[in-house]
């Protein structure tokens, strides 16, 4: 694409139209009132200007459709990426919170113990603290518990003994962190009339762990793919600068300041960043579409009414001001770096 | 409005383009700037512009000492001084109009004042029918034009000119020079560099005449017998 097929450069104005003849509209203004208009209208140029290069600037993306989509689209992948590794975390989160619900401890009572005497005992365990619910089977409620669940019905009359011991079943406490819960299975382990207590904390225990490592993956990998989306728009910008070379020379040469030089260049920054967040969203949504189904069919085989959770108001907002961010600070990298270099000569 | 203080001018590649050199350009005065191709004019004007800053000495600008001077002030001295390149410097990604109404774009004028005085110094330069055309699509001697209406738009106190007429013939370089003289005589003070001699020859200004660096003659043409 060539320069000149871009009409609206830095500070360009509108071509004006047909002129209007001036009004002089004398006016007497005291001096404190004149100070303040020249204030007001600083402030108002400066406004109008702001505007302008930002629409300019926009324009410029629009008209290199090919550039700058290939530009988002890099910027796009390298947010999708990290966000949708925290999507993926925050939903087995959900999940392992519910199975986290149901840990229990299963204490296995000795079969000497009378079915008093593992009420009695149940009773005193629920009297803890750390504890939540607590539920007492007897060595007969097992069993017709087992005959029901398991089928074999009858054939288990022909057993001259109950094979099976009363069970207390122990919910510990919500809430009770990971060192809690086993100090509790060793507290009850210690009761008298307990054979065995059961906790299935290995499998908790490497979950906890997984998730834990799978945030620090997270935020590392964000670390990193936010450098290269710094870098990318970065060097883009760089490119951006270099290709208007000469008119960065003629605007210092007339009287520019640094700040209007860099102007234009820090709202493409923004306008990358922006418009990169806004297709990893895009991306991210479409991608959560494609899943719905498949995740849907998972949760109702484990007759679990689990919903893939999307992206919030809260996190696509994160993710759009992320993005935007990330385009200044990547803008303003590069425009510190070199345009000071460009001097008229 | 220029005062130069036992200025020299030494390029990093050890070059002396200015030695010692003094003068004063008066408010509202017009002069050339003379001598051989190499003889430190563009440096002396770039030294003006703070676009190259002295090795020793002081030049001072309509009263500010430019040693003095903080970075940041820069671009305010310029949009003091009009300047008009022999390459005209212009922008060939927007109209002649934009091109014009940089300076004021900068200073965050008003649009509808941009308008009215761009609309101005392109008719004094004869281009107000070509605002909306592209400047790579003029002459010489217009884009040239262009580049005068860019550096009068925001009425500077002080004009330099580098070269103005170098491409131009004889024709076109009169007109130009009469341009000059019109700024001057409602109080800008203008420095033109060139060594077109036959051409200012017929023109009674204040000549001042570098060699080497240094300055060999300061008077009236007529008195330096051109
Ligand atoms: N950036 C530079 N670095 C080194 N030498 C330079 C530079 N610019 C100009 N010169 C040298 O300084 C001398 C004066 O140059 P200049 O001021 O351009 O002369 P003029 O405009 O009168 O032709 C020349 O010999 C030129 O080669
Ligand atoms: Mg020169």
């Amino acid at each position: 694409m060539s320069r000149r097929e871009n009409p609206r450069p830095i500070g360009a104005t509108r071509t004006p139209d047909t002129p209007r003849p001036e009004k002089v509209v004398p006016k007497r203004e005291t001096g404190a009132q004149i100070s303040q208009i020249k204030r007001s209208s600083q402030i108002r140029s400066w406004a109008r200007h702001h505007r302008q290069v930002a629409l300019d600037s926009m324009l410029r993306l629009i008209r290199a459709p090919f550039a700058t989509l290939m530009t988002l689209g890099v910027i796009a992948i390298a947010l999708s990426l990290p966000t949708g590794l925290y999507l993926f975390l925050t939903n087995a989160q959900l999940v392992t919170s519910n199975w986290d619900g149901s840990a229990q401890i299963s204490l296995y009572l000795q079969q000497s113990l009378t079915s008093e005497q593992g009420e009695l005992l149940a009773q005193q365990i629920e009297k803890r603290g750390d504890v939540g619910e607590v539920q007492f089977i007897s060595k007969e409620q097992a069993l017709l518990e087992f005959k029901a669940l398991s089928g074999f019905g009858e054939a288990l009359d022909y057993l001259e003994d109950n094979p099976l011991p009363a069970v207390i079943v122990v919910r510990p406490a919500s809430g009770l962190l990971l060192e809690q819960q086993e100090e509790l299975l060793r507290d009850l382990q210690g009761f008298t009339g307990v054979d065995e207590a059961q906790l299935d904390l290995a499998w908790v225990k490497r979950l906890y762990y997984i998730m834990q490592l799978g945030q620090k993956a997270v935020s590392g990998l964000a670390a990193v793919l936010g450098i290269a989306v710094l870098l990318v728009i970065g060097n883009t910008i760089r490119l951006a600068i270099e290709s208007r070379r000469q008119e960065i020379v003629v605007v210092k040469l007339v009287g520019g300041t640094n700040a209007f030089v860099r102007r234009p260049f820090l709202y493409t920054g923004v306008w990358y960043g922006l418009g990169g967040s806004l297709l990893s969203w895009c991306l991210l949504t479409l991608s959560l579409l494609w899943l719905e189904q498949p995740v849907q069919s998972l949760a109702n085989a484990y007759a679990s009414d689990f919903n893939l959770m999307g992206l919030n108001q809260e996190d696509t907002l994160s993710l759009l001001l992320l993005g935007a961010v990330l385009g200044w600070l990547g803008a303003w990298l590069a425009v510190t770096r070199h345009i000071s270099a460009i001097e008229p000569r | 409005m220029i005062t130069f203080d036992s200025v020299s001018k030494r390029y990093p590649n050890g070059h002396e383009a200015l030695v010692n050199l003094s003068f004063q350009l008066a408010r509202g005065e017009m002069a050339f700037l003379t001598g051989h191709s190499g003889a430190g004019k563009s440096t002396l004007l770039k030294l003006v512009m703070q676009i190259e800053h002295p090795s020793r000495g002081q030049v001072f600008v309509d009263g500010q000492n430019l040693s003095r001077m903080r970075i940041g002030q820069i671009p305010y001295l310029r949009r003091k001084i009009g300047v008009v390149f022999q390459d005209h410097q212009l922008l060939f990604d927007r109209s002649v109009f934009d091109n014009v109404a940089l300076p004021l774009v900068i200073e965050g004028m008003e649009p509808k004042e941009i308008k009215r005085r761009v609309q101005a110094a392109l008719d004094k330069v004869g281009l107000l029918s070509k605002e909306r055309l592209n400047p790579i699509s003029l002459s010489g001697g217009e884009q040239q034009r262009v580049g005068i209406a860019r550096a009068v738009v925001n009425k500077p106190p002080l004009l330099l000119a580098d070269e103005p007429t170098g491409n131009l013939d004889p024709m076109l370089s009169r007109d130009i020079m009469h341009l000059f003289e019109q700024f001057n005589q409602v109080g800008v003070s203008v420095l033109i560099a060139t060594h077109d001699l036959a051409l200012i020859s017929r023109l009674r200004h204040r000549m001042l005449t570098l060699g080497q660096g240094r300055l060999l003659q300061d008077g009236f043409v007529g008195e330096v017998g051109v």
